[in-house]
């Protein structure tokens, strides 16, 4: 009797301490919420209040006029532009990214030194902001489609190192073993199994950054002036929000097209 | 005999024959590197001068990484605006995973209603379409621009995130214990709090870390598109204003080193997970 007794004791114990951990956590948060708030005076009624404030003013210019459905050819083809460059500088981002995570993974790096070094770049050109990458490259390339190609090319390229040795290391071990046992040479390690194991895997990942791309280099271009991120910038500076709210349903609608295609792509090769 | 062995192109047997899917794929591969090469003659080039634009690029570079100081603000200041930075990211994660959470659970297919998690997701889809700066433009009309616009335009970009990422994580718990606890009699708030949030908590916190790690990034670059203010913004007008590579290396360097902790500690926490 005595010793279920002492038993429960220590069980309320337990809770108790856990109770009192979540109460702590909870208001660490909460003192972080307010500090972050008045570091950056940040108004919590303010940004609930313009959320619904926000959504009226999108919709109500809505109604396009027929001078703003004059433009809407102008529009696709920057549009068109802006996905055409996030497209093609994944591509290549990701074919370099393929050497570099080869490179890069335990499974198959040639050395430790290779490896780290592999690594770092990865890690460098991804903890670099896109708009750093964007400013920087725009002062020598100027307004064109290299600067955004280069800038979305340097993100893409690192943060795909990363999901690629993920990939490698998850989808190829066993098979790699194997492959060594029967004496494999490495070329051969990796062409018959590392590639094609992995490889289903890194299509969706380029998949996915064919997504994230298309949406950053609206953010490109409204920084140095290229796609349709420029004509963003440049009709919300005139205030024609007709205009805007076109843009921004046509960005919409190319994105939810280009999920659509990779979902399709995905359901075939995974 | 002959006809009924297929040699390959140098007269060896062939081995393998790819079956339907290899065979798609290979096309998909092929198509996609067509495309790429077709696309980089597409793109509009005017005004470039390859050599003298590399060749400045790597100038700059060089000036940036190699001889880093501040010019414009000092060093309190620039660290200041990391921390404002910081704190537009760590607001937005944290308004946003609180949001996610209770909308996660609508969108759990093993939790709620077939059509509730159709509707979610179908909504947070929508909003995820729209590129984060065009959110916190559109909201900087109804709130003016600054924080507010930033922290509400990011917000929505984290909630469509981090509803995909805790759904996905509900999804995947044992349906045995949530019977269990249905089998006792509990109500539907306790089988969330009592089973559902504690046994997915350290994926919980990995996503939420992860997600804070991009919004850092994003607030970096909202800074610079949207005069959010922090960092970036400095960045913006170093680069743009003042063409000052010495103060863009100096402030890239110190992006730079918040990122890469930040990225520690989420492979710390993922990993953990």
């Amino acid at each position: 009797m005595d010793k279920t007794n002492m038993q429960h004791a220590n069980d309320v114990n337990v809770i108790r301490k856990k109770h009192m951990k979540l109460f702590f956590a909870g208001v660490i948060i909460i003192a972080l919420v307010f500090g972050a708030g008045a570091v950056t005076n940040y108004n919590h009624i303010e940004g609930l209040m313009s959320i619904p404030a926000a959504f009226q003013w999108l919709f109500a210019n809505m109604m396009f006029s027929g001078s703003t459905l004059a433009n809407l050819s102008n529009v696709l083809r920057l549009l068109w532009e802006t996905i055409l460059i996030s497209i093609v500088s994944t591509t290549t981002a990701a074919v370099f990214a393929g050497v570099f995570a080869i490179m890069g993974s335990k499974l198959t790096a040639i050395n430790p030194v290779v490896m780290y070094a592999a690594k770092l770049a990865a890690s460098v050109s991804r903890n670099i902001p896109v708009v750093a990458w964007a400013l920087i490259l725009v002062i020598s390339f100027g307004t064109n489609a290299a600067t955004g190609f280069l800038a979305l090319f340097f993100a893409t390229f690192g943060f795909l190192v990363r999901a690629f040795i993920e990939t490698i290391d998850e989808a190829s071990g066993d098979t790699v073993e194997a492959l060594k046992a029967t004496g494999a040479t490495y070329p051969q390690v990796i062409a018959k199994a590392v590639i094609p194991e992995a490889m289903p895997q890194m299509f969706s990942w380029v998949l996915f950054m064919i997504e994230t791309n298309i949406r950053s280099a609206t953010l490109v271009g409204l920084l140095t002036g290229t796609g349709i991120g420029y004509l963003f910038d440049l009709y919300y500076k005139q205030l024609n929000y007709e205009m805007v709210s076109l843009i921004t349903l046509a960005i919409v609608i190319a994105v939810l097209i280009i999920e659509w295609i990779s979902n399709l792509i995905r359901r075939e090769i995974l | 005999m002959e006809s009924l062995i297929e040699k390959n192109g140098k007269g060896r047997i062939k081995i393998s024959q790819p079956n339907s899917g290899q065979l798609k794929f290979r096309m998909l591969m092929i198509g996609t590197a067509i495309f790429t090469v077709a696309g980089f003659f597409l793109l509009d080039y005017s005004g470039l001068e390859l050599w003298p634009a590399i060749i400045g690029t790597l100038e700059n570079l060089k000036t940036m990484f190699l001889q880093p100081q501040l010019n414009q603000v000092n060093f309190g200041s620039a660290m200041y605006q990391v921390l404002v930075t910081l704190s537009l990211a760590f607001l937005s994660t944290i308004l946003g995973a609180v949001i996610s959470l209770f909308l996660a659970f609508g969108a759990a297919v093993n939790l709620s209603r077939p059509w509730i998690s159709r509707v979610i997701k179908g909504f947070i889809t929508v909003i995820r379409a729209v590129p984060t700066v065009l959110w916190v433009l559109i909201f900087a009309i109804a709130a003016g621009l600054g924080a507010v616009a930033a922290v509400i335009g990011m917000l929505f970009h984290s909630v469509a995130y981090l509803v995909k990422a805790y759904s996905e994580a509900f999804e995947e718990i044992d349906e045995g214990k949530i019977e269990a606890l249905r089998a006792t009699g509990s109500g539907y708030p306790h089988i969330l709090f009592q089973v559902v949030v504690p046994q997915t908590k350290s994926f919980l916190i990995a996503w939420t870390f992860l997600r804070f790690e991009i919004n850092f990034g994003v607030a970096v670059a909202m800074g610079a598109a949207a005069g959010a203010g922090g960092i970036g913004y400095e960045l913006f007008m170093s680069s743009s204003f003042y063409y000052d590579m010495n103060e863009v290396g100096m402030i890239t360097y110190m992006i730079l080193i918040v990122a890469v902790i930040l990225e520690l500690v989420a492979n710390k926490l993922k990993s953990a997970a």
